[in-house]
């Protein structure tokens, strides 16, 4: 479910890029269990809204999305352009006017307009799935709709389909955002996260900025004797970079797309050693409501010449650990891990994955309860360009700086009440919306301390049971 | 007579479809190194064990696969179909779409009521295929949320359906550096249920065969199919055919319950370790020669010693001198050097057998007081070779091997227990605290008896 503007620009590359993807490992053209995962095959024939096909050739393969906007110009763009055939209308829920940069405008109006619609069209697509595990929602916090719709779409599936997980991808503002009430609007949105969401991947644009930035280097400084394949940029489109103007922020958003095709690779193809999404959700959330993931990628890209000798490889999982590959400005080395994922994809075994393991655990810091706290998954398949690569996903306290940064700068307009009645004005704003907003982040920052507490001690180990022999 | 495999999760069918691999290539490799008569009536005993009516000139493993995820499952049927040797049964397997996710009480609570019926009516059928049943073999890792949480469901189910069969669970102990975050939580509570309802647990830990890969075969690039693999032919130089000292005549005919009679004398010690020898590389074997003398004088080392494999063996450790000061009972100090044994069974396989003397073996040293070395040493054995190796030997063990991996796998729960992390993630279906605790107390049971040896 992409929401508002970002989340739908960044939806589109995924969806551009998982056709890619796709395209690469499915030769055939027959439609199979890992297309069935994102795409729907219809019959198109008779015109119309044609049936569902489960077996045979790929007919037509429409996405299964929901695109949610208050405005109409990212939408209408996608819908002109060349992924129109992926999408049909009955996804499409817009509004002309936008949110103004106003959650209330998303949350509280947009949402009791379009309650029905968007419960209607999501029980549609729900109803269309064999098995239905999981909904990401793209969006971002700082604006609008994507902030404040977008937290109440994550309200209504935990409504209407308590069991299926909801994964969020949130895009973060950074300190200079040009919006100014972003703060507000993050730490709105914030609560619904920290009380509806089962797992969120916060990413914020300074470090995919930065990604995009090392990439070019690499690319322009074209050093003796490699060359850089194309399309295994992380920043890379489907189509070819060099004819097609990318728009200033596609290069960023194919890096998100990238990172929930990672996610979501095991479960989509078959490996040696499964991780499903349900998997991520149980070994990566030990208490409820700390459930935020630094995820980081790597390769960022892969030079022309094939031989992948061992320290390549092992190159491969020191990045992922270094913080020129995160999707967050923090620092997980310094803080403490309470999980750590790692998701791999291509030619690598179990050995290797475990030789990295012992290699890199001694620089880590893992709460004292859960010293091996590693989830780990082999997926045969490698993204496109790639013979291998790797998803790093950490439940850190490292989350707390940005998370307290965000409270300040809420409190900063807040003290002053500036702006503050762009929102209370709003039919069912009230002040203690906006208390409990920052009470529940405050919470939240809390736990962490709590957790950060621990690292200094060596605790000693809880006394075990004692039995009368 | 016939067992039925049960395989269960990502692991247990990985691990299932080696299995039948091996004893396949086993049965039909050379002649065996014994005379043509032997060589057919191990091969048709084996196949009686192992296999159904043929379809389309191949056997059918007599094999239940079930998962709660297709894709591993499909897999597993394909490529076995296309070895031409052998294959699956297309009926015999279940499979969802959702998965457990790593969550034992998933498993356990919420997919083993739900899917009871469908699984038990296809056991059922593979067993009234069976002339005679001799019982059942669970393959299952602890690890993740099916193997564990729906195999100690099944298992259960199995024993209710079947009270008169032999329950043997093939359990693989997870890396101790994680596969899974809470693979903790999710083997003690199968292990604890699993001592319930099965008649042994015969139990393969990952860090083991993978050192065996490593160190003894050489394998650069470990990958979970060579750890597979070499699970496959531990448990194949177990379950192929073999004479039991009662019948010298005819292959034994109940593999499974004779087993269980050599093994597991006392329901309070149920966990079978597995040790084999020689494991050497292929590219190795021409240029070998073995000795019976040599072989069992290693692996009764390797008992004695604790080793997994034949390399790094302790020659310093001696069983206790009769005659010397024997520790307290209840001393906690107890070095875990030397490893007690309640049970051993030894498994010949080769050329000269009749050479082979395993005297060292009955040693009193070797044995607690409750048994007499004479009931508490088995030996099968058979002259038809095993797969590549002209010689070899198994030792299946209930002594202390598995102590201290228990213990430590025990500890590290506890101690997340204690922090309560993840315990929301078992209660949503259902599992409380209260749960935890009584496994935990079950399982402390167990060390308690086995550390008083």
């Amino acid at each position: 479910v992409a929401v508002g503007q970002c989340g739908n620009q960044v939806g589109c590359r995924f969806w551009d890029l998982a056709l890619r993807e796709h395209a690469a490992v499915n030769k055939k053209g027959i439609y199979d269990e890992a297309l069935s995962s994102f795409f729907r095959n219809v019959d198109t024939r008779s015109g119309g809204d044609g049936r569902d096909i489960s077996k045979g050739k790929i007919c037509s393969l429409k996405a299964r999305a929901l695109l949610i906007d208050m405005e109409e110009g990212v939408v209408n763009e996608i819908l002109q352009g060349p992924l129109r055939d992926v999408f049909d209308s009955k996804q499409l829920i817009t509004d002309v006017s936008g949110s103004g940069n106003n959650w209330a405008v998303g949350h509280k109006v947009y949402g009791c307009q379009y309650q029905e619609n968007i419960v209607e069209k999501l029980r549609k697509t729900a109803e269309h799935c064999d098995c239905l595990q999981c909904f990401f929602i793209i969006h971002s916090m700082g604006g609008g709709t994507g902030s404040g719709l977008g937290t109440f779409v994550l309200n209504l599936l935990e409504d209407e389909f308590p069991e299926v997980y909801r994964f969020v991808t949130s895009v973060y503002p950074s300190g200079e955002d040009d919006v100014i009430t972003s703060p507000y609007n993050s730490v709105l949105a914030m609560k619904e996260l920290n009380e509806h969401a089962d797992c969120v991947l916060p990413i914020e644009n300074e470090s995919l900025f930065d990604i995009v930035n090392k990439i070019q280097q690499m690319v322009n400084s074209g050093k003796l004797g490699s060359v850089v394949k194309p399309n295994s940029l992380l920043t890379s489109s489907a189509s070819n970079i060099k004819t097609v103007q990318q728009k200033p922020f596609d290069s960023m958003n194919n890096i998100i797309a990238n990172l929930l095709l990672n996610l979501t690779s095991s479960a989509r193809f078959e490996g040696s050693l499964n991780m499903d999404l349900n998997e991520i959700s149980m070994n990566l959330v030990p208490f409820p409501r700390l459930h935020y993931l630094v995820s980081s990628l790597t390769p960022l890209y892969t030079l022309a010449d094939v031989n992948v000798p061992s320290r390549r490889l092992d190159q491969m999982f020191s990045d992922a650990f270094s913080r020129d590959h995160q999707l967050i400005q923090a620092d997980p080395k310094h803080s403490l891990y309470l999980a750590c994922a790692l998701l791999v994809r291509g030619n690598v075994q179990v050995s290797d994955l475990r030789r990295n393991i012992e290699r890199l655990k001694p620089s880590l810091n893992f709460v004292s309860w859960n010293q091996e706290g590693w989830k780990t998954g082999l997926c045969s398949v490698p993204p496109v360009g790639h013979s291998h690569s790797l998803l790093a996903l950490a439940n850190n306290t490292c989350v707390k700086p940005t998370f307290m940064e965000l409270k300040d700068r809420f409190m900063r307009l807040y003290k002053k009440k500036a702006h503050l009645h762009h929102y209370l004005h709003i039919d069912g704003m009230e002040q203690s919306c906006f208390s409990e907003a920052v009470s529940s982040l405050s919470d939240l920052i809390e736990e962490y301390n709590e957790l950060d507490a621990t690292k200094s001690g060596p605790g000693i180990d809880p006394a075990r049971l004692k039995i009368a022999v | 007579m016939s067992i039925i495999t049960v395989q269960l999760g990502q692991c247990g069918n990985q691990i299932g479809h080696e299995v039948f691999n091996a004893i396949c290539s086993d049965v039909h490799g050379k002649h065996g190194l014994c005379s043509k008569k032997e060589n057919e009536s191990y091969q048709d005993t084996c196949t009686e064990r192992f296999f159904g009516e043929e379809k389309a000139g191949v056997p059918v493993a007599r094999a239940v696969l079930v998962d709660m995820e297709p894709k591993v499952i499909s897999q597993t049927l394909a490529v076995a179909a296309r070895s031409g040797c052998w294959k699956y049964d297309d009926q015999s397997h279940f499979c969802q779409k959702r998965g457990s996710g790593n969550n034992w009480a998933n498993g356990y609570s919420a997919h083993g009521p739900k899917h009871k019926d469908v699984i038990m009516n296809l056991i059922q059928k593979e067993a009234e295929k069976c002339d005679r049943l001799s019982g059942f073999v669970i393959i299952m890792s602890m690890a993740g949320g099916t193997g564990s949480g729906l195999g100690a469901f099944v298992t259960q189910c199995l024993r209710d359906a079947f009270p008169n069969s032999s329950i043997l669970n093939h359990v693989i102990w997870p890396y101790g550096t994680g596969e899974v975050i809470v693979q903790n939580y999710n083997s003690i509570l199968t292990l604890s249920h699993l001592y319930r309802s099965s008649d042994a647990l015969l139990v393969h830990e990952n860090d083991v065969v993978h050192k065996i890969c490593a160190q003894l075969l050489n394998i650069k690039q470990i990958s979970f199919k060579d750890v597979n693999q070499v699970i496959a032919q531990q448990l194949g130089s177990v379950f192929q055919p073999v004479y039991t000292a009662e019948s010298a005549l005819h292959y034994s005919r109940s593999p499974l319950g004779d087993l269980m009679e050599a093994l597991v004398p006392h329901p309070e010690f149920k966990m079978l370790g597995l040790r084999n020898i020689p494991q050497i590389p292929e590219n190795s074997l021409a240029y070998s020669t073995f000795s019976w003398p040599g072989l069992i004088k290693h692996l009764r080392q390797m008992l004695i010693a604790n080793a997994t494999m034949e390399e790094g063996i302790d020659w310093q450790v001696r069983p206790p001198c009769p005659g010397s000061s024997i520790p307290s009972r209840h001393s906690t100090s107890k070095p875990l050097h030397f490893n007690t044994s309640i049970a051993n069974l030894v498994i010949l396989r080769g050329k000269d057998i009749h050479s082979a003397d395993t005297g060292s073996f009955q040693d009193p040293a070797l044995y607690t007081s409750w048994l007499k070395p004479q009931d508490a040493f088995n030996l099968w054995k058979t002259p038809r070779a095993f797969n590549k190796y002209e010689k070899s030997a198994a030792l299946v063990s209930n002594s202390q091997f598995l102590l201290k991996p228990l213990d430590k796998l025990v500890g590290k729960a506890w101690n997340m227990f204690a922090s309560k992390a993840y315990i929301h993630q078992y209660t949503k279906y259902g599992i409380e605290e209260d749960d935890f605790l009584d496994s935990f107390t079950a399982l402390e049971q167990v060390i308690s008896s086995y550390t008083t040896l």
